[in-house]
């Protein structure tokens, strides 16, 4: 058993949480706001991702993210029933609409390209032929999208860092995705970003309402277009979350029987050696 | 594993190979049959978690190895391709990256119990020794391991702490490239670090191997904190008691490693890992994993570089003196009640500092780590040392049956 004074120690411990939350505090005053937190589908033990969501969102990324920014993603991945859910008839025909350049060299020892197929990764964009070509124009590589919603974070702070652990908050990245896009309220300065660090960015304001026309109806707006962006590159990043959730609720549930079982077991066992 | 063994072969065979190799009898008498203290509290199953912990880091270990591509330019978009590609990869890398975590939240416990139930003074320090070695083997082992995805906070944090070697005078710089294999952390480092990182869990088996021997000769501790007098009376078999309990703690453990693993697996990984290493990139804010997050505080609290690597490493070894730092005769902090307070203080102030570390470097922050640090050297060196002669401990029980006696039929 453990007996110590809480009179004592929880004071203590309380004005350390404090002051060190403080601190926290005090930091937070002068930087930028925290990108606010959405509501997403993949969000929670349950949560999954939304097809009709994700198809929108690679049609974000097709029609304007993918102008410079590179995805190395095969377009297989496409046809994941988990994910966007394309059939493998419109993934072929997808993947074909690309030129994609051979690995190997033809019998001329020339470097082709030729129509991708679904095991191709996706073309790198034709913006810039290299990064410092990027760099010379933008002043910064765009970044590769394929884990960027993993990639990115911003503090979450005390308490609400704690309270993630028990509500399994994950979507930071989703959230910063989402601010990004909506984040250019300055029309006279386009470098310019709310949710930024620093708000100086290098990318252009990507999107504006009407830019993409989703074939569902959903309405083209910034907000749309950024949740469904979002969405869509936090699929790129984790495209196991569904499959991961499923097993770990299984094995959760498992463990709690058998954790139960083993005490009852353990208690009926040591009913005779006290 | 001492003593003769009591066990009995009843089969001709087990006859036979026990007269030719005894390791039926050995493991019988290590884990079947030997005596455990039944005042043990769940607090004491931790041993056995860390051991599972081990092995699932071994086997999770070997099993991402067989798709790793240890190379500067092809290490990050292998993990990419363990997560995408292979098959339950995602779940072997994110068992192994938690496990790193759960590894490290497990010895936690299971060091803290040692400090607060005296487990450490004699005839136990040569076993508190070995695990404080086997604590450093997985600080480093767990470094390296952060290192093998390339990320950008791979780099810089195998950047930071190779550093602290260059705070040596003199020879400082020639070690550190030495360790990196060149005049920065590159290729070559890479390819040692996973060299090492697969070498040091197989050198943590070995050490564990001593530390349980040293265990099971010494016998365990307890909450009590006094020694087995009367095998009958004061303890019981390992198996089942120990074993059904163990297991038992084990099983609510996994619960929270799967909790990790498969809802909040970014939790604990930094996001700035998801970046492939660019030696011209520096993340704005370096922070190393979470266990190591006491000593980077107390590392950055002190402004000249050489005494920081000083202390740091100093509060780890230190650890490794308590045998001695801590004079009293009374072990466990039940029957000490002067300590028991000083404990909490002590555990609040490597809390923290582990928070400390997380946080970006200001001037309170800074100001209170420095506080913190004196309260965790102060404790070490002043306290423990000081409270052995001051402190008017309570009366401690006369055995361990005794003890149990009291708990079960409280004074009326």
């Amino acid at each position: 058993m453990i007996r110590f004074k809480t009179s004592i120690i929880a004071p203590a411990a309380l004005a350390l949480m404090m002051t060190a939350g403080a601190i926290a505090l005090a930091e937070a005053e002068d930087e930028q706001p925290n990108p606010p937190q959405q509501s997403w589908s993949f969000y929670g033990i349950f949560g999954k991702y939304d097809q009709a969501q994700l198809q929108r969102g690679f049609q974000v990324y097709r029609e304007v993210c993918s102008r410079c920014h590179r995805l190395s993603i095969p377009f297989r991945e496409l046809a994941d029933p988990d994910g966007p859910g394309y059939s493998v008839a419109q993934v072929k025909t997808l993947a074909a609409s690309y030129q994609v350049e051979n690995a190997e060299p033809n019998d001329q020892g020339n470097m082709f390209k030729r129509p991708g197929t679904p095991a191709d990764l996706f073309p790198p964009p034709d913006a810039f032929p290299n990064d410092a070509a990027a760099i010379a124009a933008m002043g910064k590589a765009p970044p590769n999208m394929n884990l960027i919603a993993k990639s990115l974070k911003y503090e979450r702070g005390f308490p609400t860092f704690i309270f993630d652990i028990f509500t399994a908050y994950q979507e930071m990245g989703a959230d910063f995705i989402y601010a990004i896009m909506n984040g250019y309220t300055k029309p006279d300065d386009p470098t310019w970003n709310l949710y930024y660090p620093g708000h100086k960015i290098a990318m252009p304001q990507p999107l504006t309402d009407g830019v993409v026309k989703y074939e569902d109806g959903t309405p083209g707006t910034v907000p749309n277009y950024a949740k469904d962006v979002a969405s869509f590159l936090t699929w790129v990043a984790e495209p196991t979350l569904l499959e991961r959730k499923k097993i770990g609720f299984r094995v959760i549930i498992f463990l709690i029987v058998l954790s139960s079982l083993l005490y009852l077991t353990k208690k009926k066992i040591w009913a005779d050696a006290h | 594993m001492s003593g003769p063994s009591t066990y009995v072969p009843k089969s001709a065979f087990a006859r036979w190979f026990e007269s030719r190799l005894p390791i039926v009898g050995l493991v019988h008498s290590s884990f079947i049959a030997y005596p455990t203290p039944r005042n043990l509290n769940y607090f004491w199953t931790f041993g056995a978690i860390l051991t599972f912990m081990l092995a699932a880091q071994i086997v999770t270990g070997v099993v991402l190895a067989m798709h790793y591509v240890p190379n500067a330019t092809m290490a990050f978009d292998s993990v990419d391709h363990i997560m995408r590609n292979v098959n339950y990869g995602w779940m072997m890398r994110y068992l192994h990256s938690n496990g790193a975590s759960m590894f490290f939240f497990a010895v936690y416990f299971h060091m803290f119990r040692g400090i607060y139930y005296g487990s450490y003074k004699a005839p136990r320090e040569v076993l508190w020794i070995l695990g404080v070695i086997i604590y450093l083997l997985m600080m480093a082992t767990a470094f390296m391991g952060y290192v093998l995805p390339w990320g950008m906070m791979s780099l810089a944090g195998a950047t930071v702490i190779t550093n602290l070697f260059t705070a040596i005078p003199l020879v400082g710089v020639s070690i550190a490239h030495w360790l990196w294999g060149g005049f920065a952390v590159g290729n070559p480092t890479l390819n040692r670090f996973f060299a090492l990182h697969y070498l040091l869990p197989f050198m943590i088996v070995g050490v564990v191997v001593l530390h349980v021997w040293a265990l099971h000769v010494a016998g365990q501790n307890n909450p009590d904190g006094v020694e087995v007098k009367n095998v009958e009376r004061d303890t019981v078999a390992f198996t089942p008691y120990a074993t059904i309990k163990d297991v038992f703690g084990l099983s609510v453990f996994l619960i929270v490693y799967a909790w990790f693993t498969f809802f909040i697996p970014l939790y604990l990984l930094d996001p700035d890992n998801s970046n492939m290493a660019n030696p011209l990139v520096t993340p704005s804010h370096i922070v190393p994993e979470w266990y190591l997050l006491p000593f980077y505080a107390i590392l950055r609290a002190i402004p000249d570089k050489l005494a920081g690597v000083i202390a740091l490493f100093a509060a780890i070894a230190l650890l490794a003196f308590l045998p001695w730092l801590d004079t009293s005769p009374v072990k466990s902090a039940k029957y000490r009640p002067l300590y028991r307070f000083f404990f909490w203080i002590f555990v609040v102030c490597c809390v923290g500092l582990g928070y400390l570390g997380s946080q970006e470097v200001s001037d309170r922050g800074t100001l209170v780590s420095r506080i913190l640090a004196v309260g965790y050297f102060g404790f070490l060196l002043i306290v423990l040392p000081l409270l052995g002669l001051i402190e008017k401990t309570k009366p401690i029980p006369a055995s361990i049956a005794d003890a149990v006696l009291v708990k079960a039929a409280p004074a009326e």
